[in-house]
């Protein structure tokens, strides 16, 4: 099996279910309970934070479990939104975002909020000078992803950053769910304040997430309950999947530092033989882009009969992002780039894991030729 | 020529006359400790300076480590080439031409520390300046105030090129000063205190009261985090955990409510003073910051004092809370203190505490305890926890 859709998730590292398993069975106390049990889960919450905020080089305070990338996108969004509503009502994002993001932003528009869509240029990178227009005395939020979950451009957040500098009123979110272990961004650096994470795309469970606050960022909460993660996030901690994360964050960080420059390059090498195949055409931009991912469009064939074809060959693929693929709409990102509708509908994205060595090249190569040839004659015989 | 070296510069130390060999040796102990997950590493100390070879590992951590050292000065990273002037030359060049100098100035400060070495400062200075100056293009010179300072230092084993200085954490290496004991509550001022002991060369021991049920495990759990964290500065540290709770409630019953913190207060340092006699401590540290609250007004001070005539340190004594929070989080315990358990000085707080107790009075409650007693039964009863730095990671992490 050739399981390439390590963006739609990743298998769980086997250290990081004994971990899962081991807390869960033995440490199922409530951490906010006062007794011994209580105090070991919330122990293991305390080092779980701690480390994860080694890895994310922030402080331990500024470390927000959350359920995942959904609710952290959320809560940064609609958390500055209510918070911050009496300043203004005005925010910026990108064209390409997820749709924890976009949703997000819809749905404050429909309460009254204004938001700037900011487009990309044809290789789906958004221009920090466009950002820079888009800013309004009223603007409380710019929210831009790392790297893109469908063609794996990857953002200038460092110069978004920068330039966001200049106007200490507007906070900065960052969605960093393809990013984290695999494309390097230092929060600090970048003057990042809000930056969210999910365990299940780097090798930890569903059901676990961080969203980093930087200190002095306030915070409207989504839920109401026991004020616990600082008052920003009530409701009982998922403890083991927690634990599990900061243990699938460490392990990640270090088998994607090791293995960044081959999967960089299994990545150029990838776009290079795809090209070459008549009626392919690769849409992730040969620089600039994570390392993991490959989005390219098939003419005249569905791109979904095509992810069954290679199903076939135990090569597993995605189209488009796995929240959108089962609404069939073509790609957003694609289209944002200015790709034809026709394309934007025929494309697949391949996400590759620190498991792929640079002899699978020829095996996906030749499995997606084999099930292109196929379904070309298929597609010719209904013409 | 190899970019290869760090240089540690020593600062206070060099004024130590004939101590001196003792205290190099101490801070070469405590690097090679702080420093032993790197094994290519190599360490070479002389009289004024000290050079780690990195041989090829990586210098960020390194020297983020370094800084967490007591006894050093400052740190740079460095280029070594030998002491020959066309090599010097060449080793400058290339060395001037690893920044970006397009449009930057610059200046050579040469020292020879081998007087030996045939060519003086300014000649040395001249030289190379001349020939970095004819060999790159949009560089000028400004002995003033230059953008890239070009240290050469000329030694007999060696010449060094250094450019960028990184602070060290300054003071004395922990254990040169003798050994004193750490009363650690949990708060956020005793373990900058504690820091702040230790940056004077001092080893030291911390002792916390523990009065369960009235505090919590979790109370006790933040103690030995924050003595945990003291380990990254000052190697390993014992925690003696003093089990409070009879004797807090004894002086709670004898002694009136407005009182009873000042004659905890002095229980908790004779009951610190028995525990320096046995480990063979020289002083007490503690957080105390004059005025701050009741039991740290100089009347309550004298007070608390008078059961002993050991030196008692209060490196905080004239720091506002301010000053000590951005240590605290500097050396980062300050999260740590801020998880919200009680202690044991926290619990049974009386509504208003004396702020000027009268010394008779209070000798005069005591007396109806029977209190060198329970203090001997007390000390009897420490448990003592040893904490090294760099704890192996849980397996479930």
């Amino acid at each position: 099996m050739m399981y390439l859709d390590n963006s739609a998730t990743t298998k769980p590292f086997p250290e990081v279910l004994q971990s899962f398993m081991k807390v869960a069975n033995d440490y199922f106390g409530n951490p906010s309970s006062l007794h011994g049990l209580g105090m070991q889960a919330e122990r293991l919450l305390t080092q779980a934070r701690e480390q994860i905020a080694r890895l994310l080089e922030v402080k331990p305070t500024e470390v927000i479990f959350t359920s995942g990338g959904t609710e952290g996108n959320n809560l940064a969004i609609k958390g500055v939104a209510w918070q911050h509503q009496q300043r203004g009502r005005h925010m910026i994002t990108t064209a390409i975002e997820h749709p924890s993001v976009t949703e997000a932003c819809k749905q404050l528009e429909q309460l009254g909020f204004q938001v700037t869509y900011v487009p990309v240029d044809e290789r789906g990178i958004v221009s920090p000078t466009h950002i820079e227009q888009a800013l309004r005395d009223d603007t409380i939020l710019v929210s831009v992803m790392h790297v893109n979950n469908e063609v794996g451009s990857i953002q200038p957040i460092e110069q978004i950053g920068m330039l966001l500098k200049k106007y200490p009123k507007v906070l900065f979110h960052v969605d960093g769910v393809q990013g984290a272990a695999k494309v390097p961004l230092h929060l600090k650096r970048a003057n990042v304040d809000l930056y969210t994470i999910s365990a299940h795309k780097f090798h930890g469970l569903k059901g676990a997430g961080v969203l980093y606050v930087r200190e002095g960022v306030r915070l409207s909460p989504l839920l109401s309950g026991g004020a616990q993660e600082m008052q920003l996030r009530s409701g009982t901690e998922n403890v083991a999947a927690i634990v599990a994360m900061a243990k699938a964050l460490r392990l990640s960080v270090e088998k994607y530092h090791e293995s960044s420059a081959r999967l960089g390059e299994m990545k150029r090498a990838l776009i290079e033989r795809l090209q070459a195949i008549e009626g392919i055409v690769v849409h992730t931009p040969f620089e600039q882009s994570a390392p993991h991912i490959i989005h390219f469009s098939l003419e005249g064939v569905k791109s979904e009969a095509f992810v069954h074809e290679l199903e076939k060959q135990h090569v597993y693929v995605s189209t488009t992002s796995a929240c959108s693929s089962r609404k069939k709409a073509p790609s957003k990102t694609l289209l944002a780039m200015g790709v034809e509708k026709m394309r934007a509908e025929r494309s697949i994205r391949i996400s590759l894991s620190y498991e792929q060595q640079m002899e699978h090249i020829p095996i996906i190569v030749e499995a997606i030729e084999r099930a292109y040839e196929r379904l070309k004659i298929v597609a010719r015989g209904t013409k | 020529m190899t970019y290869d070296h760090i240089v540690i510069r020593y600062g206070e130390m060099s004024t130590k006359g004939k101590n001196r060999l003792q205290f190099v040796r101490c801070l070469k102990r405590n690097i090679a400790k702080k420093l032993k997950h790197f094994p290519n590493i190599q360490i070479e100390a002389l009289r004024d300076r000290m050079y780690v070879r990195l041989h090829h590992t990586p210098p960020q951590p390194v020297i983020e480590k370094l800084q967490e050292v007591f006894g050093i000065q400052s740190l740079s990273l460095a280029l070594k080439t030998e002491s020959d002037l066309e090599k010097i030359k060449e080793a400058t060049l290339f060395f001037v031409k690893q920044f970006p100098h397009e449009g930057k100035t610059f200046k050579i400060s040469a020292r020879r520390a081998d007087k030996q070495f045939p060519i003086t400062t300014n000649e040395l200075n001249y030289e190379l300046g001349s020939y970095v100056l004819k060999n790159t293009t949009g560089l000028t010179v400004d002995v003033h105030h230059p953008d890239i300072d070009v240290r050469v230092e000329v030694r007999k084993e060696g010449t060094y090129i250094t450019a960028y200085d990184v602070p060290g954490a300054g003071g004395l290496p922990v254990g040169t000063s003798g050994k004193a004991m750490l009363m650690l509550s949990g708060g956020i001022d005793s373990p900058v205190a504690g820091y702040l002991a230790m940056k004077r060369g001092l080893q030291i021991e911390a002792v916390h009261f523990f009065s369960p049920p009235f505090t919590s495990e979790r109370a006790k759990q933040k103690v030995i985090d924050l003595a945990q964290r003291l380990t990254e500065f000052g190697g390993t540290i014992r925690l003696h955990i003093v089990p409070f709770t009879e004797l807090q409630q004894a002086i709670y019953k004898q002694v009136p409510e407005n009182c009873s913190l000042i004659s905890t207060r002095r229980a908790m340092l004779r009951i610190t003073d028995e525990i320096r006699k046995r480990e063979n401590g020289l002083a007490i540290v503690t957080g105390e910051s004059l005025g701050q609250v009741a039991s740290q007004t100089l009347e309550s001070m004298v007070v608390v004092n008078d059961v002993t005539t050991t030196p008692i340190l209060r490196p905080l004594i004239s720091m506002d809370k301010t000053e000590i929070i951005a240590i605290a989080e500097r050396i980062g315990t300050h999260h740590i203190s801020i998880r919200p358990y009680e202690d044991c000085c926290t619990i049974f707080t009386p509504k208003a505490p004396k702020t000027k107790p009268k010394k008779e009075k209070i000798i005069q409650y005591e007396q109806f305890l029977p209190l060198d007693e329970m203090i001997a039964e007390t000390v009897a009863r420490v448990e003592t926890i040893t904490l090294k730095p760099d704890q192996p990671l849980d397996e479930l992490f």
